[in-house]
This record gives C-alpha cells, sequence and structure tokens, in this order.
C-alpha cells in the first residue's frame, strides 16, 4: 500500500456564485519568529466569539525564527474541528513559501498577499486581494521595530472586511489576548487592524465568495490546547511531584502547570508550595526522580516525546518490575530519532506498550479531547497509584498544542485513590506484611511508605529477582510466581482502565477503531462516508490500553473493521493482532497516515472507500 | 544452683539495641572493605540515636549497590538501576523532605555510568549523605578498571589504566557539595567521626571511602590497595565528633583545634596535624588535593564543609510536612479555583 501522503486529492467541488457561510479554512503563511501568532489567535478567537465553531492549528519548523510557518483556521458551521486538507483563504505573507502556497490551493480560493510580491500572476483561477503592508504599517506605527510585529495586524483588518467579521469581537478578541497589563500594546494592535479594514472597505471589491454570520455554535465553550488541559488535570489530580526536562511538544504542558501551580497550590498560610517541580538534567533523571517519588508516596509525573521515553526505557522496566506508581505523559511527535519534531503522530503506542527489556507491559490512556485531557489525567493517577506502575497518558503534537473549542471542564467528581498504602496503625493491627504478596487476588500487594514510624514497615525495593517479602531471589519457582502474578495484575488493569466510546449504527457492517486525536478526522469521515457513499459505519474509540472486553465484542460484531492508525506501521492494529485470535484479525482493516500534518477526514473517506471498492 | 543473669543488652537515646540497626548477611565477598563501610553505618546510626524508620537507604548498581541490604534492616531501602541513584535520592527527598536519604554507590556507578547525574546532584546540593565506596575496578563483572583508577595502576592481569582518573572530592568540591570527604575502608575511627559528621550536616555529603577491592584490586602495582592506602594515606587532621545530645567541654585546647557546629548542634573537633588546614577554605581544599595527588599520597579527613549555603530542598519553599502524605484538600485546589481558570479560557 503506498502512503496516504501521495493519495490524490478529492476535488471539492462548491457551487460558483453562492455564498459560503462560515465553513472555510483560512491558512496564514508567515516567518516564524515573526510574532504572527497574535494575530492569528485574535483571527481565531474573533470567529469562536461570534458563535462559529473553529479550531487553530499551527504547523511550525523546530527553528527560533526565519524558517516558514503556517497557522490554519477552521471555521466550520457543523462543528467539524479536524483539519481540513484544502485551504480556501489564503494571507501569503512569507515571500519564501508564497509561490508555492499559490499553487497549491484549490481553484476558487482567495489570497490575501503583500503588494510587491505579485503573486496574481501566477495562476487566473483565484481571488487575489493586493495589500501595501509596508505603506499601511508607517502611519499607525510610529516605532519602527515594532512594525515587524504590527504589520500582521493589519492582514487582520483586511480579512475582517472581506469575510465580513464583527469588527467589535476582533477587538474584544485582541484585548483579551494582550492581557490588561499590555494595554498600550493591544491599542497600538487595534489601530492596525482598524487600518487594515478601512483601507480595504475603501480599495478592495470582494469577489469570492467566503464569508461569516454570526451563530450560536460555540456559545460556553473555551478554547484550549490540549497541553493545557493535561496541566489542569494534573492540579486538580493532586500532583505533587513535577520532573522533567524539556522537549517538544510537551514542554507547554509543564510550564502551563507552573503557572496554573504558583497561583492554586501555594499554602494559603504559610505562602508554600504543596508540589515540587524540578527541571532534571536529561529524560533519564526525570523518570529517576518521578518513579522513587511515587515510591516515597508522591503523586508525581514527568512529561516528554518519543526520545524521551527512549531514554526512560531501562528506568520504565524497574517501574514495571519493583511496582512503582508515575504517570508519564507522552505527547508524541514525528520519530523515528530526532524525527520532525515539530510534527504530529501516534508513533509511540508499540514501543510504550511493551517498553524496556524483559517481559514488560505497560498501560496507556488514550485522551481524544481536552476535556478528556483533562479528567482522565485524574484516572490515570488513580490507576498508577492502584496499580503500583508507570501509566503512559498518550497524546500527540496535534492534541497537544494546538487550539481546541471544548466544554468547560466538570470540577473531579471522584476522590484521589491514593491504592494499597498500609499506615504505621495498619501494621500495629496486622503485625507485619509481605511486600509483594497478592492479599486480595488482584495481582496488587500492599506497600509501606518511607517514613513509616514502625519497626516492620521497611521492605528492600530493588530490580533484581525478588520474592513476596521484597527478598533477593535467583530462584525458578519465586521468579516464575511474580511475573505470573504482574501478568494477572495487568489482566484485572484490563476491568479498571477507562472504557471506550461506543457509537453502534444499525445496520452498519462496517466499523472504526481509533484513538486519541484521530477522533475529529473519523468523525468527519464518517458523515463523509454516509454522505458521499451511503456507507453507515459504527465506531469505537478506544480510550486505554489494555484493551477491553467491548473491543473485542465490537471487532465481531462487525464485517470489517478500520483500525487507523498515525504512523506507518499499524500500531494499534499490531496491538490487536498480538491479543486476538486468527478469526478476530481476519476482520480488521488499516487505515494509517503519517505525513506529520493533523490526521485529516479526507484522507480517511478515500482509502476507506478504496478499499471498500468504492 | 545459682542462674548467671545476662546483662541487658545496651540500648542507645532511643531505646533501640545496635541489632535494630543491623542488616542481613553480607554477600560480599570476605574482606571486601565495603563490609568495614556498612558496620561503621549501623555503629554510627546506634550511636546517634537515628530512628531507623527515618531512614531511605539508596543505591545503584554494583557490589557496593547491593550493600544496603546488610545495614539498617529497618529502613526503606531502594537498590535502583546503574548510576541513577541521584535521581532516585532527589526524587525520594522530593516526596518526603523528612527522611533521611543515605545513597550508597561505587565508583563504577558514580565516576563512568553515574558521572552526569553525580555531577547535577552535587550542583543542586540535595540534602543527603552519599557514599562512594571507591575500589577503582568493576568487581561485579570481575576487574575492569573504572574511571577512578589511577594513570599506572594495573589491573590483576598487569594491564596499566593509562587515562587520568576522576577525583569525586575534587568534582564535589568544585560544584556544590556543602560536605566533602575522603576516608579509607580501614580506618576506623576516622570514617565513623566522618559519618557522624554528615548525618549532622544538611546539605549533600559527599564521603569518599577507597575501599579495597579484595578479589580484583588488592595486588602489587594497585593504588587502591589495602597495602597501598596504608602507606600513603596522608590524614589532614584528627577528628573528634562531639553529638547534639552531649556535653561539650567548654574548654578547647589553645590553637590545636578548631571547632565546626553542625546543623543539628553536634559538634565536629578538628585537631592540627603537621600542616595548618581550614576545612572551610575551597580553594585551598582543591589545592590540597592536587597536591596529594602529585606526591601519590591519598589524603583523608574532611576535605571542605559549608554550613550556611541553602539545600536544593530549601530553595523549593516547599511546605514543611512530606509531599507524599499530604491529603486531598491541600493538594486539589476548589470549585472556585477551576471555575476561575475556565472563565479566563471562554
Amino acid at each position: 500500500m503506498s502512503t496516504l501522503e501521495v493519495s490524490p486529492v478529492e476535488p471539492v467541488t462548491r457551487p460558483t456564485g453562492q455564498p459560503v457561510i462560515n465553513d472555510f479554512s483560512i491558512q496564514v503563511a508567515t516567518v516564524n519568529g515573526s510574532g504572527s501568532q497574535t494575530a492569528n489567535n485574535v483571527l481565531m478567537r474573533t470567529l469562536f466569539q461570534m458563535g462559529i465553531p473553529v479550531s487553530g492549528k499551527n504547523m511550525f519548523p523546530s527553528n527560533i525564527a526565519g524558517l516558514p510557518t503556517w497557522f490554519t483556521i477552521r471555521a466550520s458551521k457543523d462543528g467539524y474541528t479536524g483539519r481540513r486538507k484544502e485551504i480556501d483563504f489564503l494571507v501569503a505573507m512569507n515571500p519564501e513559501t508564497a509561490r508555492e502556497d499559490v499553487m497549491k490551493l484549490e481553484s476558487g480560493a482567495a489570497v490575501v498577499y503583500d503588494e510587491p510580491l505579485q503573486l496574481n500572476k501566477l495562476r487566473t483561477d483565484l481571488h487575489f486581494y493586493p495589500v501595501p503592508f509596508d505603506k499601511l504599517v508607517g502611519p499607525v506605527c510610529p516605532e519602527a521595530k515594532l512594525r515587524k510585529l504590527v504589520r500582521n495586524m493589519i492582514y487582520d483588518g483586511v480579512v475582517g472586511w472581506l469575510l465580513s467579521l464583527d469588527m467589535q469581537e476582533l477587538r474584544k478578541a485582541l484585548v483579551k489576548q494582550f492581557g490588561k497589563r499590555k494595554a498600550k500594546a493591544a491599542e497600538l494592535n487595534w489601530g492596525a487592524a482598524q487600518a487594515g479594514y478601512d483601507w480595504a472597505a475603501k480599495t478592495l471589491t470582494k469577489t469570492d465568495p467566503f464569508r461569516t454570520e454570526r451563530m450560536n455554535g460555540t456559545a460556553g465553550k473555551i478554547i484550549i490546547d490540549g497541553n493545557s488541559a493535561c496541566a489542569l488535570g494534573a492540579m486538580f489530580a493532586g500532583v505533587t511531584v513535577v520532573t522533567w526536562y524539556p522537549i517538544t511538544p510537551s514542554s507547554s504542558l509543564v510550564e502551563t502547570l507552573m503557572g496554573y501551580m504558583k497561583r492554586f497550590r501555594h499554602d494559603p498560610q504559610t505562602g508554600k508550595a504543596t508540589y515540587a517541580i524540578v527541571q532534571a538534567e536529561d529524560e533519564i533523571a526525570s523518570i529517576g526522580m518521578a518513579l522513587s517519588a511515587g515510591w516515597a508516596g508522591a503523586r508525581s509525573m514527568t512529561a516528554t516525546a518519543g526520545p524521551g521515553i527512549s531514554l526512560m526505557s531501562e528506568f520504565i522496566g524497574l517501574g514495571y518490575y519493583a511496582e512503582l506508581p508515575a504517570v508519564i505523559f507522552d505527547v508524541e511527535r514525528v520519530g523515528p530519532s530526532t524525527g520532525l519534531p515539530t510534527r504530529t503522530a501516534q508513533g509511540d503506542v508499540l514501543k510504550n506498550a511493551l517498553l524496556s527489556h524483559g517481559d514488560t507491559k505497560h498501560p496507556m490512556l488514550f485522551p481524544s479531547s481536552p476535556e478528556e485531557c483533562f479528567s482522565m489525567v485524574s484516572d490515570a493517577f488513580n490507576l498508577a497509584e492502584r496499580f503500583q506502575t508507570p501509566v503512559f497518558f498518550m497524546t500527540d503534537l496535534d492534541l497537544g498544542m494546538n487550539n481546541w473549542m471544548a466544554d468547560p471542564f466538570p470540577y473531579p467528581d471522584k476522590p484521589i485513590d491514593r491504592g494499597k498504602v498500609l499506615t504505621a496503625e495498619d501494621l500495629n493491627r496486622l503485625g507485619g506484611f509481605a511486600r509483594y504478596k497478592d492479599v486480595d487476588g488482584d495481582g496488587v500487594g500492599y506497600r509501606t511508605l518511607p517514613g513509616t514510624n514502625h519497626h516492620s514497615a521497611a521492605y528492600f525495593t530493588r530490580g533484581s529477582g525478588h520474592n513476596d517479602k521484597a527478598q533477593y531471589t535467583e530462584r525458578e519457582d519465586d521468579y516464575v510466581n511474580n511475573m505470573d502474578r504482574l501478568a494477572r495484575k495487568f489482566e484485572v488493569m484490563r476491568t479498571h482502565v477507562p472504557r471506550p466510546a461506543i457509537e453502534l449504527r444499525d445496520r452498519a457492517r462496517i466499523g472504526f477503531v481509533a484513538a486519541g486525536s484521530s477522533d475529529y478526522a473519523v468523525q468527519e469521515s464518517r458523515d463523509q462516508l454516509r454522505g458521499e457513499y451511503g456507507i453507515e459505519t459504527s465506531y469505537l474509540r478506544l480510550r486505554a490500553y489494555p484493551f477491553t472486553e467491548e473491543l473485542k465484542e465490537f471487532i465481531g460484531q462487525h464485517d470489517r473493521v478500520y483500525v487507523v492508525d498515525q504512523n506507518r506501521d499499524a500500531q494499534f492494529l499490531k496491538l490487536m493482532r498480538l491479543e486476538y485470535e486468527p478469526d478476530l484479525i481476519a476482520k480488521l482493516r488499516s487505515v494509517r497516515y503519517y505525513g506529520g500534518l493533523p490526521l485529516d477526514a479526507r484522507t480517511i473517506t478515500d482509502e476507506v472507500a478504496a478499499q471498500e471498492g468504492r | 544452683m545459682s542462674t548467671v543473669l545476662n546483662p541487658p543488652p545496651k540500648k542507645n537515646r532511643i531505646g533501640l539495641e545496635v541489632l535494630n540497626y543491623k542488616g542481613s548477611k553480607t554477600t560480599l565477598c570476605a574482606g571486601c572493605g565495603h563490609n568495614s563501610i556498612s558496620e561503621r553505618i549501623v555503629e554510627c546510626f546506634y550511636d546517634l540515636g537515628v530512628e531507623p524508620w527515618r531512614v531511605a537507604k539508596l543505591s545503584g548498581i554494583g557490589c557496593s549497590s547491593k550493600s544496603p541490604a546488610y545495614f539498617l534492616g529497618q529502613s526503606h531501602g531502594f537498590n535502583s538501576v546503574h548510576g541513577r541513584m541521584p535521581a532516585v535520592a532527589t526524587g525520594t527527598l522530593l516526596a518526603n523532605r523528612n527522611l533521611l536519604a543515605l545513597g550508597v554507590t561505587g565508583d563504577g556507578d558514580t565516576a563512568s555510568i553515574g558521572i552526569g547525574q553525580f555531577m547535577h546532584l552535587v550542583r543542586r546540593n540535595v540534602p543527603m549523605i552519599y557514599i562512594i565506596e571507591d575500589n577503582g575496578v568493576y568487581g561485579l563483572t570481575k576487574g575492569q578498571f573504572s574511571a577512578t583508577a589511577d594513570i599506572g595502576s594495573t589491573l590483576k592481569t598487569g594491564a596499566p589504566n593509562q587515562l587520568p582518573p576522576f577525583d569525586c572530592c575534587a568534582l564535589a568540591l568544585k560544584w556544590g557539595a556543602t560536605f566533602v570527604a575522603r576516608s579509607f575502608s580501614g580506618d576506623k575511627k576516622q570514617l565513623q567521626t566522618l559519618l557522624k559528621g554528615a548525618i549532622a550536616h544538611k546539605g549533600l555529603c559527599v564521603v569518599d571511602v577507597i575501599s579495597p577491592c579484595v578479589t580484583f584490586n588488592d595486588h602489587d602495582g594497585s593504588t587502591k590497595s589495602y597495602s597501598y592506602v596504608k602507606d600513603h594515606e596522608e590524614a589532614l587532621h584528627e577528628l573528634d565528633f562531639v553529638p547534639f545530645f552531649e556535653e561539650i567541654a567548654v574548654e578547647i585546647p589553645e590553637g590545636q583545634v578548631t571547632d565546626v557546629e553542625l546543623h543539628d548542634g553536634s559538634h565536629l573537633r578538628i585537631r592540627k596535624l603537621e600542616r595548618e588546614y581550614d576545612p572551610t577554605d575551597r580553594i585551598a581544599a582543591l589545592a590540597a588535593l592536587e597536591e596529594a595527588a602529585a606526591r601519590g599520597e591519598v589524603l583523608t579527613g574532611l576535605l571542605y564543609v559549608n554550613t550556611t549555603s541553602p539545600d536544593f530542598l530549601e530553595m523549593l519553599n516547599l511546605v514543611d510536612e512530606p509531599l507524599a502524605t499530604l491529603p486531598q484538600d491541600r493538594v486539589r485546589p476548589t470549585q472556585a479555583a477551576l471555575d476561575e481558570v475556565m472563565e479566563e479560557l471562554r
């Protein structure tokens, strides 16, 4: 099978002459380091405040300044927030890429561009709007060194006029973006936006069909990226020790967490912190600190990406074998090796499931939205402490770093579960304990924390062979008993991890299985398959590994099940192959995308249609 | 017939017997320097009446790292992965700042695979005792050079080491440890005094103990053998330790003795031998190490002590109680806090 990256793009034909309202994507092409992020966020927020469902994706280089960056904003009256392949509205600010950006557009798209680039000579089937940015920025921004930044706000104004945005909402978005402390900067930028708008109104003639209208699709919603949602989730899950090493795309998770913890997790009386956040010297140290903090009783976590996970491999094997709780956030990016550090993938699934030497397996949770990033972090911590084991919290760059609309997060309703920890009083009552003895039949022993004031509290934790009492052993029976208990524990976990979300459709012979950020594209693709091909599909969205019974049943219920993977090797599908009988495996089909961009619905739809012979 | 009554076993100030500080039987070679160090640890913690449950024993991988099983059986122990004990100690203390962390490592564990983590532990001045059982050789893999082997020192096969050694004391001194000492596993009194000083100090205590490997590095040609160290040891001073719970003699003999007060109120009495040496002078300590190395001598004693630098946990401004056991209402912010954040994101 060829990579889906090269599959032909289905042309989307729009009826000519008719206005296209609240259903388009805008791409802003700039140079990174030019400060366009503010202008892009303001544009996105303006649409959001007008009630139009919206999502924003930043496609940026692994670089600080000078390389091309594209920011895509999708407005969708139907509420689709996954990536759309087709660009309807291009703002071409980067001379380096402008030519190629224009050539890639579908016929009928609109282009706002910097006048000297003369892009209108390239094609005749597009709507061109040349803007003399340099001439416009001078009068609104007397300070020359700020012009590079303020220039971006002019395209917000031009686009505002072209798309009939509510400029008062844009102003509100600007004020919110800059905050109270930067009111002066907000005013300067508002002046630029107005100048762009006024110039466009006076000068341009609108010929493209795209425009906006107020609607009611975002009431009560918030805008947040997955990393921030994870950070909030961790704070409300009661995390106490955070040890990390910076790596794209996970760094902002901990950095955002630091900000929130400073606000909400200092003792009101003493001002002292109820948490520790430590930037370690590398990922090996960060996981070592997290696991040992878990050993000593903290709710501990680290956040990283694939290369970090590779480094953590040895320690995570220790975590499995010595049974140490910690939550490891893996914000996946494109590998192997350094790969494409600022592009998205789900490429760590198979590796994490079986990470480290010897027989090891690890639970993974797969949130697919900011709401789940928030709520499932609590599940992850509870699982880690209840089952005394490292738990992977799997997101990716698309979910983690891009802006999503979400419902406000409900306050956690479940209490914090610290698992089986014996106190000195318990030990008085019991007389003693054996650390790795399976007292309850769930494979999980009782532990004590260092610092427990009791003469029989201590035990010796080791990564070498150990028996029920945590004593060193090389005996065959001790080793096998211990490994069998660990396997049993993993089986019990199967019934404790978050259940999948299942949507069964009447008469659907075809099923989808997907996880994480694939959800947005899968949902849209199902609508496309129904609308364009009459193909009805059911859908099981995985939320955890080990897989629960529901997955087996779901595969059994359908003739063919398309497993969506954002990786080359069909990693989710391979994990299922490891568990299931041939009759179920025979039903599995693969839809893979691994080009590094957020998955889009069209890619899935085309692939499924092709495999269905349509 | 008369009954002979055994005298009641001796107890320390918290009512425990020395037995309460012992561990399981050692599996190291007979005569291994590490066993002497384990014995000193037992004695010191007993003598000072440290509650065993308050201690966390931490180690990496190697012969030395196995030894925490052989002392303080009533303390939690964690024999982790090779070269990573510093991370494990740091994480443990983050979770529970009230623990007394006692790390035991070797020269392979610290100076080779673990040199990076060691340096960062030093840089952070993590409050713990870090004992390097230093024999210049890999014992558990049967006799390869480690990174503390001296130039010209030979393996059992006669092969000489050509690379310069890391001096872990010099590294610790240079980059931020606040209690740095070198000793010899065969010097019972000095090692005991230094360990007691380390227990009383708040900050990173790096104690590099030359601890000969009787099986792989005790031959002629080795500079970490019993006989070599005995012949080349140069003690900086004579040390006495006065614990905080004992009366201090008011009179300090004039000119001969320096007194260092440690964090828990204990005192180290430093009696001058041949040379003048001020253990609070970091630059002088580095110079003394360089000079001794040039003469082929093993300089032992308290190389450096600094009782004023803040340790890593102090810098973090943590609440007084262990983070590990804070109740839910102190670690989960309120509904109002969540509402406030949600409002900002609208």
